[in-house]
């Protein structure tokens, strides 16, 4: 009649295989998220089908349709030499999201084995390589890319470089926790014992027990990149005309912005809304899977 | 606690000689050869050899980094190619309206992010808390120079309410001059009771500091919403209910207590974005501070004014966090007692 | 400083399953009373609901909780905030926890005083009394929860009640986490508070050997329910229902040691 009580309320009790449904139940956020990060993927994808002026977001321009407001033909209206803002702002989808992308992918190529080797190497190769991270973290996250990319000549690829080059400590830091507490645990002890080689425990054991926090830190991080990616190029340092990078166009529209709001305002809301989406799908996603972790990595 | 505040002082330490290390070989990342530059287009081979040999660059680059360590500590942050000034004077000269800026906008984050978070925390899952977790989100996905932009088209140049640029009415200074004592306007316009200064101080300061204030005051939502919601199933939470507390002060006093500590970590850090956001924003808002005179130095290649503001912020940013380190360890027992 | 609970047809459930459901429980003007039962089996859910606290864990209840005659289920939250502390005090199992790390001991017992109506001075000459009451010294007050043993945060939880002068005192497993030595010691201290001040005590406990040396009454509880209840030499020397027997056989025979 009376079942087994409890203080914790059922409710709480989320299983740890929580299945994505009731997942996504439990937090709208995250289906937003995911279903805005969809959207961008498939614009990005699609951009040619979708933009009705292929052609602007490349070389051409059009001397006689300059600054024009929002209309049925341009519902973006024009930049400063007539190309279709629409058009433009679709196909960034697949400018500063790529450069994202690129980025992560290096600084985890980067960071992940030096995370693995400091955790499971202890002793001063751990001390040394956690020393050189603390150095690259001192400084706050955007400053040293843009000091980089000051320095190298401004393109894509240096901003790339410049961003990769200043994030992969982050993932050594949180490789290397992972790494060090496994590695302490008995049965990777008894392994050891037992004679099997590193890399095998490393592969097994270490690199396995990974890949979630790396997961959610990488999904909280495509916001970030492309937050910083856009602010370099903002300033210059990054993509050169004709290329659509959002932070681009809002740097050359800028000396239009007063009367010509339209400019400015389509691809900053590109970039609001695609660090958004990131966002929101990251932060669900820790929710979801490791919702011990803090904001504040 | 001396023993602690020492250990954290000699980290520091070690940290600020990496990230002047760092610093240099960014500097030697410049592609061409910097002595050639010196000597101008049209130097002969002797003239560039020349070159090299007063600028220091034909010793070896470890001789190279122990002067240009000993040239930090001594002040001596090179010439600004721009301005022909010292780097470090500049930036002295700059810092306290970015200062400025940047504490207002910290102030704010706390102000907002604290209220905000705590009423988050109050009913996890409803839909005031679904709203301010999106809203927060959306303030650490602002890109702020849009955000800038765009506060500027609807209150300036639209609405009319607030000026658009600036650090203060410069037609106020025939009227109402303003003597320059510590660097910080506004300061200097309240120690000398300088009301229509103040004033006019003030309202230039609203749209920037909005503009600095999202990104962290969206991050300090979130981090006081997560730590009272961790805390708020603790024993001690449930003896301070059952002492008859309202759940005002169990929120408010006795979980927040235990937040401020995260709170105060993520404040050093977002000091440390938000003195880098500020070259993103100040330009926009024609600050006269740091930020503007990183833009301006980027815009004209200026390498060394680059890396000595580099330097200076991360350096801004160190200290901030040692000083958060100290603060908390104030704030929470269990950090001094260990 | 003395109140009588009366307990009756409480039911506690989280949405439609039911985990507890007490057709009677009394405890009268400075009765010691016994809540046993193994864990789980919803003693904290009773004491949970009694501090009309059950809401906080998602838990909602029905039936009758009466203090002195005044109905406490369903009263507005105001009015069950003032008899919380005030008039019914809980201490917890696990002293160590059971206080903010970040404030001096001292800073919420005063704190506690000064929310149900003393001034500031009078507060505090409250609080150092409380202290010495259950014989620590007042300057302790001054300490952070993790300078001071299990044992002393436990007389400082007590001393909250004492120094609010509550009535009831609900003791959730106070015991379980201290060494026999200082298990004893508390013991004492809550037997003499209820001979020289009167507090009635609900003592909720796992263990069987400590409710027989404290309790003058013991009611046994079984996966929500009470399965007997009785005066405490009666139901422990000679229980009627199987479960209490098979809980007794379950203790070390400590009884024939003292």
């Amino acid at each position: 009649m009376i079942e087994s009580p409890s203080i914790t309320p059922p409710q709480a009790a989320v299983p740890r295989g929580a299945t994505l449904r009731s997942g996504l139940q439990a937090n709208p956020l995250l289906a937003v998220g995911g279903a805005l990060v969809l959207l961008i993927v498939l614009v990005a994808i699609f951009a040619p089908l979708l933009a009705p002026w292929a052609g602007d977001a490349g070389t051409a321009t059009h001397p006689f349709d300059v600054l024009h407001a929002p209309s049925a033909s341009h519902l973006f209206g024009t930049d400063q030499v007539g190309r279709d803002i629409l058009s433009r702002v679709l196909f960034g989808a697949r400018v500063s999201p790529l450069i994202a992308a690129v980025v992560l992918v290096i600084a985890c190529a980067v960071g992940v084995p030096l995370g693995v080797v400091a955790g499971f190497a202890g002793g001063w190769v751990d001390e040394a390589i956690m020393r050189v991270t603390d150095v690259f973290l001192a400084f706050p996250p955007l400053l040293l890319a843009l000091a980089l990319a000051a320095v190298l000549p401004a393109s894509l690829t240096s901003v790339t470089i410049a961003i990769a080059a200043t994030w992969w400590p982050w993932y050594t830091r949180l490789i290397r926790g992972q790494a060090a507490s496994v590695a302490g645990r008995p049965y990777v002890e008894a392994c050891r014992a037992l004679g099997i080689s590193r890399l095998r425990i490393i592969f097994r054991h270490i690199l396995p027990n990974s890949v979630t926090p790396l997961l959610v830190q990488v999904s909280l991080d495509v916001g970030g990149v492309i937050l910083t990616a856009s602010a370099l190029s903002f300033l210059g340092l990054g993509a050169q005309d004709p290329v659509p990078d959002w932070g681009l166009m809002i740097a050359e529209g800028q000396s239009y912005f007063t009367p010509d709001w339209w400019l400015v305002t389509f691809p900053g809301l590109a970039i609001l809304l695609t660090a958004f989406a990131f966002n929101l799908l990251g932060d669900g996603l820790r929710d979801l899977l490791d919702p011990k972790r803090s904001f504040l990595r | 606690m001396l023993v602690f505040v020492a250990r954290r002082i000699v980290l520091a330490i070690g940290v600020v000689v990496g990230v002047i290390i760092v610093t240099f070989a960014v500097a030697h990342l410049v592609p061409g050869d910097p002595a050639a530059t010196w000597a101008g287009p049209h130097a002969s081979a002797s003239q560039v050899a020349q070159a090299r040999k007063f600028l220091g660059l034909d010793r070896p680059v470890a001789i190279q980094l122990v002067s240009y360590l000993g040239g930090i500590a001594a002040g001596n942050w090179g010439v600004s190619i721009h301005t022909h000034r010292h780097v470090l004077s500049d930036i002295l000269t700059v810092a306290p309206a970015s200062l400025e800026l940047v504490i207002t906008a910290l102030l704010i984050a706390v102000a907002v992010g604290i209220p905000l978070g705590l009423t988050s925390a109050r009913r996890p899952g409803r839909p005031a808390d679904q709203f301010i977790r999106a809203g927060s989100i959306l303030g650490v996905s602002m890109p702020i120079f849009w955000m800038a932009l765009i506060l500027q088209l609807i209150f300036s140049q639209r609405l009319r309410l607030l000026p658009a640029a600036g650090e203060y009415s410069p037609g106020l200074l025939f009227t109402h001059p303003l003597i320059r004592r510590t660097g910080f306007p506004i300061i200097d316009a309240l120690v000398a009771g300088n009301w229509p200064m103040v004033g006019s101080t003030l309202s230039h300061l609203i749209l920037p500091a909005i503009v600095v204030a999202a990104y962290p005051a969206g991050l300090i939502a979130r981090m006081v919403r997560a730590q009272v919601l961790d805390t708020i199933g603790d024993t001690h939470i449930l003896n301070a209910r059952a002492l008859g507390f309202g759940e005002r002060q169990i929120f408010g006093r006795f979980a927040m207590k235990l937040a401020w500590n995260p709170v105060a970590a993520a404040v050093a850090l977002v000091f440390g974005y938000s003195l880098v956001n500020t070259f993103l924003v100040e330009s926009i808002f024609d600050w006269p501070g740091l930020g503007s005179y990183a833009a301006a130095s980027i815009a004209t290649l200026d390498t060394p004014a680059i890396l000595g503001i580099t330097l200076f912020v991360a350096v801004a940013y160190v200290v901030a966090n040692l000083v958060v380190d100290i603060v908390q360890a104030v704030i929470d027992p269990r950090i001094r007692l260990r | 400083m003395t109140g009588r609970l009366a307990i009756s047809d409480l039911e506690i459930s989280f949405g439609s399953r039911r985990v507890v459901a007490i057709t009677d429980l009394l405890l009268d003007h400075g009765e010691i009373v016994g809540l046993a039962g193994e864990s789980g089996s919803g003693k904290s859910m009773t004491t949970l609901a009694v501090l009309g606290l059950a809401h906080t864990v998602g838990a909602t209840v029905s039936g009758s909780i009466k203090l002195d005659g005044q109905e406490l289920t369903g009263l507005a939250p105001e009015a069950l905030r003032e008899i919380r502390g005030r008039r019914i005090a809980a201490i917890f199992q696990s002293p160590s926890t059971a206080f903010s790390p970040v404030y001096r001991v001292g800073s919420v017992l005063t704190k506690a005083v000064r929310l149900h109506g003393a001034t500031k001075s009078e507060a505090a000459d409250r609080a150092a009394e409380a202290m010495r009451q259950v014989l620590l010294s007042p300057d302790l007050m001054r300490r952070y929860p993790s300078q001071l043993s299990g044992g002393q945060l436990q007389r400082v939880a007590i001393a909250v009640a004492v120094a609010l002068r509550a009535e009831i005192l609900l003791a959730d497993e106070p015991t379980s986490a201290l060494d026999v030595t200082v298990q004893a010691e508390v013991l004492d201290l809550l037997r003499e508070l209820r001979d020289s001040s009167g507090m009635s005590i609900l003592f909720i406990s796992h263990d069987l050997a400590v409710v027989a040396e404290l309790c003058d009454r013991v009611a046994v509880m079984r996966q929500g329910l009470i399965v007997e209840q009785g005066p405490a030499s009666q139901v422990l020397s000679a229980p009627a229902d199987p479960y209490t027997a098979e809980l007794l056989e379950s203790v070390p025979k400590l009884a024939s040691t003292q």
